[in-house]
Parts: structure tokens; C-alpha cells; sequence
């Protein structure tokens, strides 16, 4: 369907390009909305009439209701959008992190204290194999 | 005339806003990071810029999805801190400078970069949490800013390479405005991270360092590291160094380094900070 970018073979990544911008733009814009409190309260009164104004397809809003983070990212969410849904869940920046990798706030935070991810076999697609 | 007396580079990693803003700027975690920036504080109060040029992208907070500048130049009286999500920040208003800005925004076209004017625009922590790594939280900011935010959240951000060039266009322009004003410029964001995916919490320290060092005495060359580069090696945000060139592209080729900070974590991201002074 679309070609091949030279950044598909870096792991664990979905590069929000104009492809994966185009595909999110309702789920991002639903997302955006929750910066605003009114918008939060009307969220939180009736969630399923609040994200049917934004004309999202029945997967992005399925990822979105059921807090699906990594899977938002691939149908074309970006992070500083979906972060504003993990915020009014109550969710911050790293506590998101530790759900995406699937460590956990505690273990990732002791990651990150440590020093990080290290770029070594993290690179490439194909240093994940063994995984 | 107008004239660049410095630069400085710095992380706005949101965490560092939410420290400050509640106090908490001294315990284990945060106390090393706001101590990195004690020579700063001190620095930039003998330095006393008139202005400072702040380079900077916003979070989807003034611009949404509908609207994405690549360049876009505040040309505002002033600029209300926004709500993200969880409250403005409670930090004074950011004041601009609207004659310079007007000055800036018509040299920049005229020299060829058809940057977005900004008459209205809220700012996020991209461009308050560096003035309280560099001031603190005074009642007020010391002077007035002119807000440059960059397009780095959808990909393709412009290359390193453009950022440098509209520095140098951002000098020009700042050179031959008619008034006295001492103008420090801040390329702010970084260092390496990425907060998405399963790849999030990467960290770099090895590339960030090269970076910084190739930013400081070989940015012809260092303007040229590729985006794919940036991806994969500084993580899916740490792309957003390229801003770095800008105000790199603003100071004279040959600068001195008078401050440089590293340190890692702030949250999910390596917090990098250097000083320049043109010579």
C-alpha cells in the first residue's frame, strides 16, 4: 500500500509521518480535545456519545476506549496527542512509558534512573528477532 | 544596532516545569539536574540579554492537528502561558517584543523563508520550562522573548541543515535592526529520547555528546546529520534537536563554550544545556 521508509526497521517505533497523520486525524483531534476541562466532563458524562464526534474508524475508537496505547501509535495516533487521553485517565509521561513497553512504572523508572534504554540492540528491527 | 551575544541550548523536558512549579527542586531525583543550572542562573544575570530569540516546538497545544507551521514567529505583545491539560503553568506572562519581531518576520521573507506570522499564541512548557531553568521564578520575566516554534512533531521537522540556514537568516535579520538590544538566543528541546512505543526510554549519552561537540565547533558539518540519524540513534523525539541549529545558524561560526550540562534522567529524556558566546 505505501512504500517502504527508510525508518520501518527501527524497532519499537512508528515514526508519526504524514501517512500515519493522515490515517490518525480524528483519533488525534478526539484526543486533543481533552486538554480542555469542559471537554473532560462531557468525556467522563458519556463516553461513547463524546468520541462519536469524531468520525474515527471502529478500531482507532475501540484502541481509544479500552486504552490501547501502543495500538493508537500504530493506527496513526502520535504520542503528544495520546498522552492527553493517558493524562485524563490519571496516567503521566513515564507511567505511559511503562505501559507501552509493557514494564511497568516501577521497572522502567529504574531503567530510565540507570540510564535509559541503551541503544545497543536497539537499533535495528532484526536485533529484536530473539525476542 | 541590534547584535547576537549568545546562545544557549537547552531541554524542556515538561517534568522540570512541574519540579519548580511545586518546589521540588532540590531532593535526589531532581536536586543534581537544578544544580547543573546554578552557573546558569548566575550567567545569564551578569549577561542581561535585552531580548531573548527563543526557538522552540509546541506540544499540540497552539497549533493542533488542523494547523501545522513548520516555522512559525511570534509576533504577539504577549504570550499567556497555556493549559495543557492540567492547568497553565504559574508562571508570569511571557512579554514580547513586537517591534522586533515585525522587523524579523518581514527580513526572514524577503531572505526567503516564508515562515507562519503569529499574532495570537499560547506557549506551552516547550518554551517556559527553559526561562525557569535559566531564571528561576521571578514575578516576572527579566525581558522580553520573541517565540520561534518549530514543527517537530509530524514528521518530516525541517532538516538540520534549514534550521542552521535560518539561523544565519535570524542574525541577519537581527543585525540590522536600528536599535541598541543585546538578543540571546535559545535552541531549546532534546537530547536524546523517545517517549513512544515499545523503544520508549531510549537514551544515548555517547551520540548526544558528539552532538553537542559537533554543534559547537563543527556545525557545518553537524547541520548535516540526517533524520534517520535522528531517529534511530537520539530516539523518535530526540529529532527534535535540529532546533539546536537554529540558534547554532544565529551565532558566529566560531563561539566560545562557556557552560555545558548533561544529565540523565528527567523523566524519559536525557537533559542536555550549553552556553555559547560569540567571539
Amino acid at each position: 500500500m505505501t512504500e517502504s521508509k527508510p525508518y520501518d526497521d527501527i524497532p519499537g517505533t512508528v515514526v508519526f509521518d504524514s501517512d500515519q497523520a493522515a490515517r490518525g486525524y480524528h483519533l488525534n483531534q478526539f484526543c486533543i480535545s481533552l486538554r480542555l476541562q469542559p471537554n473532560r466532563d462531557a468525556f467522563k458524562a458519556d463516553p461513547e456519545t463524546y468520541i462519536d464526534q469524531y468520525p474515527m474508524s471502529a478500531e482507532q475508537r475501540e484502541a481509544a476506549l479500552n486504552q490501547q496505547w501502543n495500538r493508537m501509535l500504530e493506527l496513526g495516533g502520535n504520542i503528544y496527542y495520546t498522552a492527553k487521553l493517558a493524562a485524563y485517565h490519571g496516567i503521566n509521561f513515564q507511567e505511559l512509558a511503562g505501559l507501552m513497553t509493557g514494564m511497568g512504572s516501577t521497572s522502567y523508572r529504574k531503567m530510565m534512573v540507570d540510564g535509559g534504554r541503551s541503544i545497543d540492540g536497539n537499533r535495528y528491527k532484526s536485533e529484536w528477532q530473539d525476542k | 544596532m541590534a547584535y547576537v551575544s549568545s546562545g544557549v541550548a537547552c531541554s524542556h523536558v515538561p517534568a522540570l516545569g512541574v519540579a519548580s512549579d511545586s518546589g521540588n527542586t532540590t531532593d535526589d531525583y531532581y536536586g543534581p539536574i537544578f544544580q547543573g543550572f546554578d552557573f546558569s542562573k548566575e550567567w545569564i544575570a551578569k549577561e542581561k540579554p535585552d531580548v531573548i530569540f527563543l526557538v522552540y516546538n509546541d506540544h499540540c497545544t497552539a497549533f493542533d492537528a488542523r494547523v501545522i507551521p513548520t516555522f512559525a514567529l511570534g509576533c504577539a505583545a504577549e504570550y499567556q502561558p497555556a493549559d495543557e491539560g492540567w492547568g497553565p503553568r504559574p508562571v508570569p506572562v511571557v512579554k514580547g517584543h513586537q517591534r522586533l519581531s515585525a522587523h524579523i518576520a518581514q527580513s526572514l521573507v524577503l531572505d526567503e523563508f516564508d515562515i507562519t506570522i503569529m499574532n495570537e499564541m499560547e506557549v506551552d512548557h516547550g518554551l517556559t520550562v527553559p526561562l525557569t531553568m535559566m531564571f528561576g521564578q521571578p514575578d516576572a520575566w527579566p525581558c522580553p522573548v520573541v517565540p520561534l516554534a518549530v514543527n517537530v512533531v509530524q514528521y518530516p521537522a525541517p532538516l538540520g541543515r534549514r534550521c542552521y540556514a535560518l539561523g544565519q537568516s535570524i542574525r541577519k535579520a537581527i543585525d540590522s535592526f536600528p536599535d541598541d538590544l543585546k538578543v540571546c538566543v535559545f535552541g531549546t528541546g532534546g537530547m536524546s529520547h523517545q517517549l513512544q512505543h515499545q523503544r520508549a526510554g531510549l537514551i544515548n549519552s555517547e551520540w548526544d555528546d558528539r552532538f553537542m561537540n559537533l554543534l559547537v565547533n563543527e556545525p557545518d558539518k553537524g547541520c548535516n546529520i540526517d533524520h534517520i540519524e535522528y531517529l534511530r540513534e537520539a530516539g523518535s523525539e530526540g529529532i527534535e534537536l535540529v532546533m539546536w541549529y537554529v540558534m547554532r545558524g544565529a551565532m558566529n561560526k566560531k563561539v566560545e563554550e562557556i557552560h555545558r550540562f548533561y544529565h540523565v534522567p528527567a523523566s524519559n529524556t536525557a537533559v542536555g544545556h550549553l552556553i555559547l558566546e560569540n567571539r
